[in-house]
């Protein structure tokens, strides 16, 4: 019991400070790196309390995609900058950030080992704990029998995001050459080759 | 104090969910620091469901929050293709820039 609430407090103070410190830093890159901190943390509660899947779930999707989807944009966006914050002053203001925010990931990730093997003894209260099936087992178990409708739909919207995000950023480009298919496959030989008379001494142009 | 409860997880959702609020109203830089506490808000509330699952042996808490955590990456996925197109159109993403539909 102890061991488990000393991994509580632990964990969440981490995640309480870094979401403090998302929505004060000064820049905004420190408040991804923040944000990133914040999301390992809580995934190290969830694994830490018995949902394991959702824990994994939540470091591979907001950690992997949509915390570097942010760092992405930022960086994309405020290029300016940060040129100026990274390459013309001496002192990067980002390193010891994200060397604290990696420190303390670090931390957690040899931290929550113990946690994780603490848990038995700590749900031996709770009501219908289903034992020896783990938590990965049974969500599969319902998910894709009673649930199969919610996942399908989850699908749909995760494939309407992607339609939605292409859409929105994509925009012409002149002066790009590209494949075209259609051109390619619907050409004769009577109007690709040509046959020309060349004139001694002069050659030929030729333009595409 | 020492023995963790569902409440010190609420607690815990709580606290979050409360900081990601004062995110958007404090916030004046720009925009992406308002979407990131959007993802915080919608953190705490699967802190939330996950607690209730796990203390009260319920399985299905746990398939809410992955519906929840789709909802979230997709928003993620449109917010900042929109804050893309709005920087190549406006040249800034500030918060005082925004005022093209006078709010």
């Amino acid at each position: 019991m102890l061991i488990h609430s000393f991994f509580f407090y632990f964990f969440s103070i981490i995640a309480i400070f870094s979401s403090l410190m998302v929505i004060t830093s000064r820049s905004t890159v420190n408040s991804v790196f923040f944000l990133i901190l914040d999301f390992i943390s809580v995934g190290c509660l969830f694994i830490m309390v018995g949902a394991e899947f959702l824990g994994m779930i939540i470091l591979i999707v907001y950690v992997g995609a949509v915390a570097v989807l942010f760092l992405f944009v930022v960086m994309m966006l405020n290029v300016a900058e940060q040129k100026q914050s990274w390459f013309i002053g001496k002192k990067s203001t980002h390193i010891p950030t994200g060397l604290i925010v990696s420190v303390l990931i670090f931390l957690e990730l040899l931290v929550v080992v113990g946690g994780w093997k603490y848990k038995d003894n700590l749900m031996s209260s709770s009501t219908l704990q289903i034992s020896n099936i783990s938590n990965t087992h049974q969500l599969g178990l319902v998910m894709y029998t009673d649930y199969i409708l919610y996942f399908q739909l989850a699908g749909m919207i995760l494939l309407l995001s992607m339609i939605g995000a292409i859409l929105l950023t994509y925009r012409e480009r002149s002066g790009v050459k590209k494949q075209s298919y259609l051109k390619q496959i619907s050409r004769n030989p009577s109007s690709s080759v040509e046959l020309k008379e060349v004139e001694s001494n002069k050659g030929i142009k030729i333009d595409d | 104090m020492i023995e963790i409860s569902l409440g010190h997880y609420l607690s815990l959702g709580a606290i979050i969910f409360f900081l990601g609020v004062v995110g958007i109203f404090l916030n004046r830089k720009n925009v992406i620091v308002i979407l990131m506490s959007i993802e915080l808000i919608l953190l705490a509330v699967n802190i939330n469901l996950i607690s209730f699952s796990i203390f009260s042996g319920n399985v299905v808490g746990q398939i809410f929050t992955m519906l929840t955590l789709t909802v979230a990456a997709a928003e993620a996925a449109i917010g900042l293709a929109i804050i893309v197109i709005y920087y190549r159109n406006k040249g800034s993403i500030r918060v005082e820039d925004i005022h093209g539909m006078k709010g």
